[in-house]
């Protein structure tokens, strides 16, 4: 398969979204449009024909939800091994422990919370092409927070941590310079050495680490057997490949492995001393290597290149790793990326499930769903909304811009609006619940105005 | 003879003035001058001559028509121009060439004996770097080969062995979720695609129980079918073909099954699905459907039938020119993101051959020298990794299997001449092969011929040329090259490290210019350089004493085909009566005649010429597409007429473009024979 190796870092019960993940629902089966979020990926890997994959999950009970899950939705259709990690390992960690399991030429990391339709074969394919020793995906994040109300409390919030400071060449293929958009308060430092090498760099904050990267075998593995203090890729690996691009220790490390190392990466090896043994003949090939290093073929060999892969506008791309990022893609996935769904709309662009019983003179609006078994009583109205399986809701409920789990029971002239309701979550008579994100906490409630 | 042309040199300019050097002894400078004479000087050449024991004896070559007034046959030209130094002189000189063109072998049509061992003297000249190269890369590649099929058997047998193992953190153990695909037929939500493979795979035997005749039947029924539908003037008649022919084809062949049927007909967008079945197809039918090099892309059939076997989804350009139409043309920008979205999808190309054809797509590798190594490496690895299927022969398989890979990179961009004398050469091998050689034995022959090719045919015609063409510099000099070549560039490069003090001019050209990457890395080594762009061609070219040009192409009327913009630069140099030298490795020659630019070339992106970079105001042509009276040509290549050239420098040597049909000749065997 292209010489690739494809690991789904699925995470375990992410402190982040505390209240919606639990022992019982890892992150990875969290519901996004009635179906669990790891699922959106699988299906993207399944659509760009990778059907062997590594899905790592923290926690060993986590990990055996997720492969009992994995094997009842996926049997027949692939062939996938599921890893089981001690939690807080991190994703360098996670890799770490599975490192052992890699053997093709270069690895596809994913992150099991994405939820995207980028083909992840471009990422691939760019990273070939470049012969990198990491390709990341970077995409446009997705507008974020309801549009219509006028929530924008969290927002800036929200923005600052999604987005990341990325420095590209200006053929925006090499990636430069990255950080993450925390340490956007402090100083930019960009080295000097890249910026005499490449000439121009353009610094953009507008583009998100979708957390798909193509990674070199050899290097990822280098990297992790050297620094074990790394604890994320995002935070560590991936910002110091980009920083040691131009001194490089690994390549270097790599060359020596080489020699004594019987692996798939001689080939490619060869291909650059046959290259740089006739650098004059082929100049064009060699063109950006000289770029980076325009000093001497030796060099050009200690560099290693790190590339970017960025999506177009038009691809959907969001990561599930907020509360508001899960409210978020849940308003999408039936909204404007319903292509992700999965599901077929009706024609009123929206999908009611035929076993769902509606009252009289309830309206369902478009971009909303209603899953199988769920019941609602007279006069309800329900506009941009997901309802889960097997929920009660009593009349006059109006339910807008939120997310409700199974087996909810909402009693007569509730408002629910721009929240999210967990499983099991009892709603008494006329409450009124507005921008909640992450209501059912305790799994009953009784009548409480917001 | 000499004497009885050389008052003509005084009088006519056309007459071109060549010398055959033998460079085993380095020229004295002395000599170098006397030989690069310029057209149009006036001092016969004939002191030239009396030198004692030179190698080196100029040649008056007239142009093709006082040859012929002459009294001269076209097809004796070449042979009456090689002629002319056959004297005895040359006779004890023979033995000396290293590499050279050697008039008086090809004149006296005697065995390539002697040829082979000049070259291979050639070899051993260089012979302390050849023989590690080709051990390195052998090895690696057998290393790689062993490891690679190994890789997921390994992966079985560490599952069960996790656990343990060092490291701060401990190894996890894996453990099998579902397995993939062991009942026929399953449908899931996503599982079409899966589906029709597999449905493809039962079908297969069947399709090739079809006799000729039945073929035949289907095919006839299908036309009759389309010929119906026309004439019942269907509005969609694609739809009610499509109808009509299962029809018909049921009751003509019982045998097939219902899907199968299908399969095939469709015509609706390509999907992943198709194209498996497509690829899947016999390899006779395959090769039938592969689009031969130069194919007529005006023709409309031919176009549909090798779209459908696409494995790049190509959208044709828009408002393409009329002369041009025989060429492709697609829109560019689409391919390569359609390409990356299937990478994996690419299953039958191997990993280096897909690396190669998106380095294609992309740019990221341009020039014949470039395209022509990147390529046969990529085949020199997808042959390490081949195995043959069972109950197949290796020399049948691994040529379809390389005319796949071949068609697939035709499909990133067309190849070009130097890259198909490549493939020829390496096909060749393939069906020579001793049917004796076990099928790893054979793999590593070839391995190494392709190492071979690469060395002698372009690693050492290059020194050779590089020693050639450096005779031709002398201090004070001007030297103006076109574009990128690298060829020239070594040159260049050889000369100043010898110390020859000369000043080059770069001329450039839109959109690709790239002189500039020349430029930056000439200056880099310390060369005097001026850089200009081909509007200024005829200012610059008062002060230039010589032009070294590459080329992508020789072809047998001593036609260059190189660049676009060379033929403009030849044409000025030569009405300023300034020498052409054109730098071209002898395997980039072609038997083709060709008289224009037209028959064939390639088309480059059109968007590239209406847009000016960093000149955002320049924005007349935007939407250029939407206007039907507007067409944007964007040529790749053009042919310089050989009048224009006043020397080729080859590995053989270096000789008028009139021997150009000898060299082709003589060495075409040898070519191919290595």
């Amino acid at each position: 398969m292209m010489d690739f190796q494809v690991v789904v870092l699925a995470g375990g019960t992410a402190k982040k979204l505390a209240p919606l993940v639990s022992k019982e629902v890892p992150k990875a089966l969290l519901p996004v449009a009635n179906r669990p979020v790891l699922s959106y990926v699988l299906e993207l890997l399944e659509s760009s024909n990778l059907k062997d994959l590594i899905v790592v999950v923290e926690g060993e009970d986590a990990a055996l939800r997720v492969g009992g899950w994995i094997s009842g939705a996926y049997v027949d259709r692939l062939h996938v091994e599921v890893a089981a990690v001690p939690e807080d390992v991190g994703t360098a960690g996670a890799l770490r422990a599975v490192a052992h399991h890699l053997t093709a030429n270069d690895v596809l990391i994913v992150s099991g919370d994405l939820v995207s339709d980028v083909p992840p074969g471009a990422v691939a394919a760019t990273h070939r092409r470049h012969g990198a020793v990491v390709t990341t995906l970077l995409c446009y994040a997705p507008v974020s927070g309801p549009s219509d109300t006028g929530s924008s409390a969290g927002k800036d919030k929200v923005k600052k941590s999604r987005y990341n400071i990325v420095g590209l060449d200006p053929t925006r293929q090499l990636l430069l310079h990255i950080a993450a958009g925390a340490e956007v308060e402090k100083d930019i430092r960009v080295q000097k050495n890249i910026l005499r090498a490449v000439g121009q760099l353009e610094i953009r904050a507008d583009l998100m680490d979708a957390h798909m990267y193509a990674f070199k075998r050899t290097v990822l593995q280098d990297v992790l057997d050297q620094k074990d203090t790394f604890h994320s890729i995002r935070q560590d690996v991936l910002p110091y490949l980009v920083r040691t691009q131009l001194r490089s220790e690994i390549s270097a490390n790599g060359l020596h492995k080489v020699e004594d190392n019987a692996n798939g990466r001689v080939s490619s090896q060869n291909y650059v001393t046959w290259m740089s043994q006739h650098r004059e003949i082929a100049p064009s090939a060699y063109q950006e290597l000289l770029a980076l290093s325009p000093r001497s073929p030796e060099n050009a060999l200690r560099t290693h290149k790190c590339c970017a892969y960025i999506a177009s506008k038009s691809k959907y791309c969001a990561r599930l790793n907020s509360i508001q990022a899960f409210s978020d893609i849940n308003r999408d996935v039936v909204g404007e990326a319903s292509h992700l769904s999965g599901y077929s709309f009706s024609s009123q662009n929206n999908i009611i499930h035929p076993s769902a019983e509606l009252g009289s003179k309830t309206t369902v609006g478009p971009q909303c769903m209603l899953a199988e078994g769920s019941q609602m009583g007279d006069k309800c109205s329900v506009k941009r909304s997901i309802i889960g399986r097997h929920c009660r809701i009593g009349s006059n409920v109006k339910i807008v811009n939120s997310v409700v789990m199974n087996h909810v029971t909402i009693e007569d002239g509730c408002l629910v609006q721009g929240s999210v309701i967990c499983s099991n979550v009892h709603l008494q008579e006329r409450v009124v619940l507005k921008d909640c994100q992450e209501f059912g906490v305790c799994s009953s409630c009784c009548r409480s105005h917001l | 003879m000499d004497l009885r042309r050389a008052p003509r040199t005084v009088i006519d300019p056309k007459v071109r003035q060549v010398g055959f050097v033998t460079p085993g002894a380095a020229p004295p400078p002395a000599r170098s001058h006397s030989v690069a004479t310029d057209a149009c000087s006036t001092s016969p050449p004939a002191p030239d001559l009396s030198l004692p024991g030179s190698s080196i004896s100029p040649v008056m070559i007239p142009p093709p028509r006082h040859a012929s007034a002459d009294g001269l046959s076209s097809l004796t030209r070449p042979a009456a121009a090689v002629h002319v130094p056959a004297s005895p002189l040359r006779h004890d000189t023979v033995q000396i060439p290293i590499g050279s063109y050697n008039p008086s072998e090809i004149l006296l049509g005697s065995s390539p004996m002697i040829s082979p061992s000049s070259r291979l003297d050639a070899g051993s000249e260089f012979s302390d770097e050849v023989p590690t190269s080709a051990w390195l890369s052998r090895r690696g590649s057998g290393k790689f080969a062993s490891s690679f099929p190994a890789s997921s058997g390994e992966m079985m047998a560490m599952k069960t062995t996790g656990g343990g193992g060092g490291g701060n953190t401990p190894k996890s153990s894996l453990t099998t979720a579902s397995v993939v695909k062991t009942l026929p037929g399953v449908s899931e939500k996503d599982g079409g695609a899966l589906i029709e493979m597999q449905n493809e795979g039962t079908s297969k035997p069947q399709k090739q129980k079809t006799s000729k005749a039945e073929r035949r039947a289907i095919q006839e029924a299908q036309r009759a079918a389309k010929a119906a539908a026309k004439e019942a003037g269907g509005v969609k008649p694609s739809a009610s073909s499509g109808g009509a022919i299962p029809a018909l084809k049921q009751g003509k062949v019982v045998k097939h099954s219902p899907q199968k049927k299908d399969g095939p007909q469709v015509t609706a967008p390509v999907t992943t699905s198709e194209k498996k079945v497509v690829d899947r197809l016999p390899e006779k039918d395959r090769k039938k459907d592969v689009p031969h090099p130069r194919m007529q892309f005006d023709d409309k059939h031919r176009v549909e039938k090798a779209k459908r076997r696409a494995v790049v989804n190509q959208s044709e350009a828009r408002n393409r020119v009329e002369l041009f139409r025989h060429l492709p043309q697609y829109i560019h920008g689409t391919q390569l993101p359609d390409l990356e979205s299937k990478f994996f999808q690419l299953d039958p190309m191997h990993p280096s051959v897909c690396k190669v054809g998106l380095q294609y797509l992309s740019g990221d590798i341009s020039g014949g020298n470039a395209r022509c190594i990147a390529m046969l490496l990529a085949f020199k690895e997808a042959i390490g990794d081949y195995t043959t299927p069972p109950e197949k022969a290796l020399v049948r398989d691994l040529t379809a299997k390389i005319s796949s890979y071949v068609s697939f990179l035709i499909e990133c961009r067309p190849l070009s001449i130097s890259m198909g004398n490549a493939i020829r050469f390496l096909k060749n091998r393939i069906a020579k092969l001793p049917h004796t050689l076990s099928e790893s034995e054979a793999k590593s022959s070839l391995q190494s011929d392709i190492d071979r090719f690469i060395n002698e045919k372009i690693v050492i015609a290059d020194k050779v040329i590089v020693r050639h063409a450096v005779t031709k510099i002398r201090d004070g000099d001007v030297l103006l090259t076109y574009g990128s070549s690298s060829v020239v560039e070594m040159i260049f490069l050889y000369a100043h490290e010898l110390g020859k003090h000369f000043r080059v001019v770069v001329v450039d050209s839109r959109p690709n210019l790239e002189g500039q990457a020349l430029l930056r890395r000439l200056v880099a080594k310390g060369l005097n350089c001026t850089y200009t762009h081909i509007n200024a061609i005829s200012y610059i070219m008062h002060e230039v004493t010589r032009v070294f040009l590459g080329a992508s192409s020789v072809l047998s009327n001593g036609t260059v085909y190189s660049r676009v913009g060379t033929a403009c630069v030849a044409m000025a140099a030569h009405a300023f009566q300034v020498p052409v030298l054109i730098c071209c490795e002898a395997y980039k020659f072609h038997e083709r005649v060709q008289l224009d630019s037209i028959c064939s070339n390639e088309l480059g992106d059109p968007d590239v010429i209406s847009m000016v970079p960093g000149r955002k105001y320049l924005n007349h042509l935007d939407n250029w597409a939407d206007n039907e009276n507007l067409q944007l040509l964007n040529l790749t290549y053009d042919a310089t007429p050989s009048d224009y050239v006043s020397m080729i420098i080859t590995d053989y040597g270096m000789l008028p473009p009139t021997s150009v049909p000898v060299i082709v000749r003589e060495y075409r065997r040898e070519h191919l024979w290595i």
